[in-house]
């Protein structure tokens, strides 16, 4: 059985997760929660991937071919969405965060909140 | 906690969700070997369903429109809690009077020659480029969400280009609200048209066309038309709060 995707999948959340828990920005930090969630993009993908089959648009190519599934990847599109407004929601709350605390330091604004 | 011990109880952490992962995995069918029906159903019915050449637009925005609708309502949601969240401590610093407090030396440098040339020349191609995408969504690859972000990125660029300060007072910040709004309401819109129509919620009740033309799909172009709309005014937006945000603490410059 292949279960290269998967690996990648799983390997791209495990670096991203490192990152986070060592990381000592803010911003780093968040793009770090970029790149767990593009695991997810991998695994969905790699689920719906059919060997042999075509992208799922017929512009070019006859209606009876086999198509990859077009539902894993519209859920993808959902996921990339999902991931830019929370990226977005994150950056906001770490100016934030600068403009309070004066640092983008996890480990210190958490020992400012005592 | 130092960092050490962080990373110790990272690896031990890490390998239990590895090993655990690597046991659910080991169930999933292997790569390229396929088997769940919708993929399959969908890619032998929606040329004749629904006249649409794109199975994945078809997919998100007929099959599963009203996820796509709460997905429209996340972003709507959040560029509205990133605008309170940016605007609350918007106080007495405003750009005018940081202005007066730091004289000539400390203002924004205005933007190359270069890039000004190089921006103003794209922003034609790129608006033409962003609407292309909306409109075709149902043809080929694209449609509201990668198309909305396009435009979105002309207008950012118009600012790139020019002297921020100057653009922050005549950009038209109520029409793209007006685009992001206008956006999301037309989605539910046109889903409500499905309810005239006498059936469900999000029924294609247009005329499907002949498939791979532009008129074709039934609403599928109009939805994208709407998304491309919010997307497009959402992320106008979002960006220009950030760039606000150093006009009114001072932040992010050097």
């Amino acid at each position: 059985m292949s279960f290269l995707p998967y690996a990648v999948a799983a390997w791209l959340f495990l670096v991203g997760l490192y990152g986070i828990v060592t990381s000592r920005h803010l911003v780093h930090l968040i793009v770090c929660l970029t790149v767990v969630q593009s695991s997810s993009y991998v695994l969905l993908l790699a689920i719906g991937y059919l060997a042999g089959a075509q992208a799922p648009v017929f512009a070019d190519i006859p209606p009876d071919t086999p198509i990859v599934d077009p539902v894993v990847q519209a859920l993808t599109l959902t996921d990339v969405v999902v991931e830019a407004t929370v990226s977005a929601l994150l950056f906001g709350l770490a100016l934030q965060a600068q403009k309070r605390f004066g640092t983008v330091n996890p480990d210190e604004i958490a020992a400012m909140k005592g | 906690m130092t960092m050490r011990s962080r990373r110790v109880l990272f690896l031990v952490a890490a390998a239990i969700f590895g090993f655990l992962f690597v046991w659910g995995l080991s169930g999933l069918p292997s790569f390229g070997d396929y088997r769940g029906p919708y993929g399959i159903v969908l890619g032998q019915i929606v040329m004749s369903e629904r006249h649409t050449t794109e199975a994945v637009g078809a997919t998100t925005f007929d099959y599963r429109g009203f996820d796509t609708m709460g997905e429209e309502y996340i972003l709507f949601a959040a560029v509205m809690g990133l605008v309170i969240l940016l605007r609350e401590l918007r106080g007495e610093r405003t750009e005018e009077e940081e202005e007066e407090e730091y004289p000539v030396h400390r203002r924004r440098r205005e933007a190359s020659d270069a890039l000004r040339v190089l921006g103003l020349a794209l922003v034609g191609p790129l608006v033409v480029l962003g609407i292309y995408i909306v409109v075709h969504g149902h043809i080929t690859p694209g449609g509201g969400f990668q198309g909305g972000v396009i435009l979105a990125a002309a207008l950012i660029l118009v600012s790139l280009a020019g002297r921020y300060p100057a653009m922050r007072r005549v950009r038209p910040i109520p029409l793209v609200e007006l685009a992001d709004a206008g956006g999301a309401a037309g989605f539910v819109l046109v889903g409500l048209g499905g309810l005239i129509a006498g059936s469900e919620f999000l029924y294609n009740f247009l005329p499907l066309g002949e498939p791979g033309t532009l008129l074709s799909s039934g609403m599928i172009p109009l939805l994208n038309i709407s998304v491309g709309l919010e997307v497009a005014g959402a992320f106008v937006l979002l960006i220009s709060e950030f760039l606000d945000q150093q006009f009114i603490s001072g932040l992010g410059e050097e």
